[in-house]
């Protein structure tokens, strides 16, 4: 197990920078995940802490000894990759001990660790098949059990389970923590998807351009997004914003958007806003209806509704704007409803709107 | 398959397998022609009509491959008698085998010799041109080459000239530096020329290679070496076998560079089984005989190959 270490890293593919400085510590045991778009960088990433990717400029250190120019053999770290890569033509039991091979450790040893990691993994029955005659998960299975089976420093995985389907998902996403927990292993996860990112993390770093947009644990970049890009990156549905004016009124603040009547909200939520142009951030869950008139409500219409089952996305309109709005099921009878809307201020997030910083109340 | 087809579809179907039977037997025709001429007398070799029903025999084979003159005289009995199965069929049709006055050891024909240098040139060219292909193709494949569409075409280009514009060229060439009449000679030869097919056969496969199979075993301890002999080289196996029988074939049948770069030494069958047409009448059967046997080893190993070789012909293009 090891801890990894990325200072100053860049990357060029020709005139192309696809790695901006990027720094990022992985601390011994932990969890980490990379989630951004495709094509933000996050394969090159992992490439490069593997050695299958030689860096531009900047240091990678696994347990203090830089290893940037150390070839991929080297460096004792398994990937797994998003096409899984099993050899077609050894069967499942080769695979998972071909690695062990290339260390030259005698036949009965290997058997009896291949033997062992296929009974953790549960998939002993599937040592004399081809992998072709595999199912989705049991490939992923299987190349797990490949990257494990020589005890390497850190596990590298590249979207491993982004080509199964929805359920499959859910299931080997359970797996994959469970494995984690039990071995240990220091492991950085590649993903688009931010329930994924959000379900296995101990920190999440979210990517976007080459850069690092933040790296926190799930629940501070769900609750205090550093940027707007991450904001609208996680969670779903997809955070409300909105250019917003903040006007005082008496002892509170009018938050103003899409030249509507305005929110009153508490001056102290808002008192550390400047006065520059800003956006306002808000999660569907945190723009709270009414049937009837309220203090601080505004009246306004349903425009759409989406009934999910647990729950309905209604979408409200506010001046120009539309928010969607998170609440109990069958709350509203459908579109064209006049409904009453409020933010809670406690959630509430602005954003310098030329930069897209958070702009976040001083603790 | 099934699915639903049109009446047009299914007369379209039928005609087409006659369209393919019909082509067949064209094919065909003259390999059987070949095949059982080998097998008949020389009487019957040229009778019109062509002679369908006849007792095969192995007579063709046995003058294949012995020096023979006419009989002057009957054969006496007791050297009949004590004569080898093959001997007697040879005397059987009125000719003698030419034997050594003093060892009596029996003089060979040229066959055995040229059958035997166009195996050695065939199958060494043939490994030469897939190996080297194949490694080259990697090269091409995984490493950044600098011009590689350029040297890709200059490879190509090697292909383009007709061989009859090189011909004399190389002939002379081939006379200053003694390569001329040499088995190293043709062998030269025919990998030169196999290898830009080779290449670019390979490269195909290669490319259809996933690079993560590599990757995966680098990244689990392997050098590149490594990966390329335990991974690439297994999964490549269908290409391999696709481009050896086109480069066997092609170097085995190759006939006007061997014409002319060989006389004796290194001459290979191709040239070898017409000339005999020439010297006194021709025995058809013989020259059947003769090329049934050419015709064997490429018959051989296109079978025994013939599992990678439907997959492989496609071209890689439908491999999961
Ligand atoms: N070998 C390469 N040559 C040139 N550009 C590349 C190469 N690999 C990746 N890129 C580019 O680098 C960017 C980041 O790629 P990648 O790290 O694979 O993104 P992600 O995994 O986040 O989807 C993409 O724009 C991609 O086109
Ligand atoms: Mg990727």
């Amino acid at each position: 197990m090891a801890r990894i270490e990325l200072t100053n890293v860049q990357k060029f593919f020709g005139a192309v920078q696809v790695l901006r400085d990027v720094n990022l510590v992985i601390e011994d045991g932990e969890f980490v995940v990379m989630l951004g778009q495709s094509g933000c960088g996050k394969t090159t990433t992992l490439r490069a802490i593997a050695g299958l990717e030689t860096i531009t400029s900047g240091t990678i250190t696994i347990d203090g000894k830089e290893v940037q120019n150390l070839k991929a053999a080297d460096r004792d770290i398994a990937f797994v990759f998003q096409s899984f890569s099993l050899y077609p033509h050894m069967t499942v039991e080769e695979n998972i001990a071909f690695p062990l091979r290339a260390v030259r450790s005698r036949q009965a040893e290997r058997e009896a660790e291949v033997k062992e990691v296929a009974r953790f993994l549960g998939i002993e029955q599937l040592l004399p098949r081809r992998p072709s005659a595999l199912s989705g998960g049991d490939m992923q299975r299987v190349a797990i059990g490949r990257a494990l089976v020589r005890r390497p420093k850190a596990l590298l995985m590249d979207e491993p389970i982004g080509a199964l389907d929805a359920k499959l998902r859910e299931q080997m996403r359970a797996e994959i923590k469970r494995l984690h927990i039990a071995r240990e292993s220091t492991s950085v996860y590649v993903t688009h998807d931010q329930v994924e990112a959000m379900s296995l993390a101990d920190r999440i770093v979210v990517m976007h351009d080459g850069l690092l947009q933040q790296v926190g644990a799930p629940e501070e970049v769900y609750l205090r997004p550093a940027n707007l890009f991450v904001a609208q990156f996680v969670g779903s549905p997809v955070m409300n914003v909105a250019d917003v004016t903040v006007e005082s009124e008496g002892t509170d603040a009018l938050l103003r958007i899409g030249g509507a009547n305005g929110f009153r909200v508490p001056s102290e939520t808002v008192s550390h806003l400047n006065g520059s142009p800003a956006k306002l951030g808000i999660r569907p869950e945190a723009v709270m209806l009414s049937h009837d008139a309220k203090d601080g409500y505004i009246e306004t219409e349903t425009t759409n509704v989406e009934p999910l089952g647990s729950h309905d996305i209604v979408d409200v309109r506010v001046g120009d704007e539309t928010l969607r709005a998170r609440c109990e099921s069958g709350f509203t009878g459908g579109e064209g409803q006049k409904l009453w809307v409020a933010l809670d201020p406690h959630r509430a997030h602005f954003f310098d709107a030329a930069s897209g910083n958070s702009l976040r109340r001083s603790a | 398959m099934a699915e639903v087809k049109t009446k047009g579809e299914v007369v379209l179907n039928r005609v087409a397998i006659v369209a393919v039977v019909v082509a067949l037997i064209v094919m065909l025709t003259p390999i059987y022609w070949i095949a059982s001429t080998a097998f008949k007398p020389r009487s019957l070799a040229t009778t019109v009509p062509p002679t369908v029903m006849f007792e095969p025999t192995l007579t063709p084979f046995a003058k294949l491959f012995t020096k023979r003159s006419q009989l002057r005289q009957p054969v006496e009995e007791d050297v009949y008698e004590a004569a080898p199965w093959w001997e007697k069929l040879i005397y059987d049709d009125g000719e003698q085998v030419v034997k050594n006055r003093k060892t009596g050891a029996i003089t060979s024909s040229g066959y055995w010799d040229r059958y035997k240098n166009s195996l050695i040139v065939s199958i060494i060219s043939t490994f030469l041109a897939v190996s080297m292909g194949t490694l080259t193709a990697y090269g091409f494949s995984r490493f950044k080459v600098k011009g590689e569409q350029d040297w890709l075409f200059f490879i190509l280009s090697t292909r383009m000239l007709p061989p009859v514009v090189v011909a004399i060229p190389m002939f002379l060439m081939y006379r200053t530096v003694g390569l001329h009449d040499t088995h190293l000679g043709l062998i030269i030869l025919y990998t030169a020329f196999n290898l830009s097919f080779a290449v670019w056969i390979m490269k195909g496969f290669v490319d259809e290679i996933p690079r993560e199979y590599e990757e995966a075993a680098l990244v689990d301890g392997y050098t590149r070496l490594q990966a390329f002999w335990k991974i690439v080289l297994p999964e490549a196996l269908t290409g391999i076998a696709a481009t050896a029988v086109f480069c066997f074939i092609i170097a085995w049948n190759e006939y006007a560079f061997a014409l002319m770069m060989t006389s004796r030494n290194a001459q290979t069958a191709p040239p070898y089984i017409p000339s005999q047409v020439g010297s006194g009448l021709p025995d058809w059967s013989v020259i059947a005989a003769g090329a049934f046997l050419f015709l064997l080893p490429v018959a051989i190993f296109t079978f025994l190959l013939r599992n990678h070789l439907l997959r492989g012909m496609s071209f890689g293009a439908i491999r999961k």
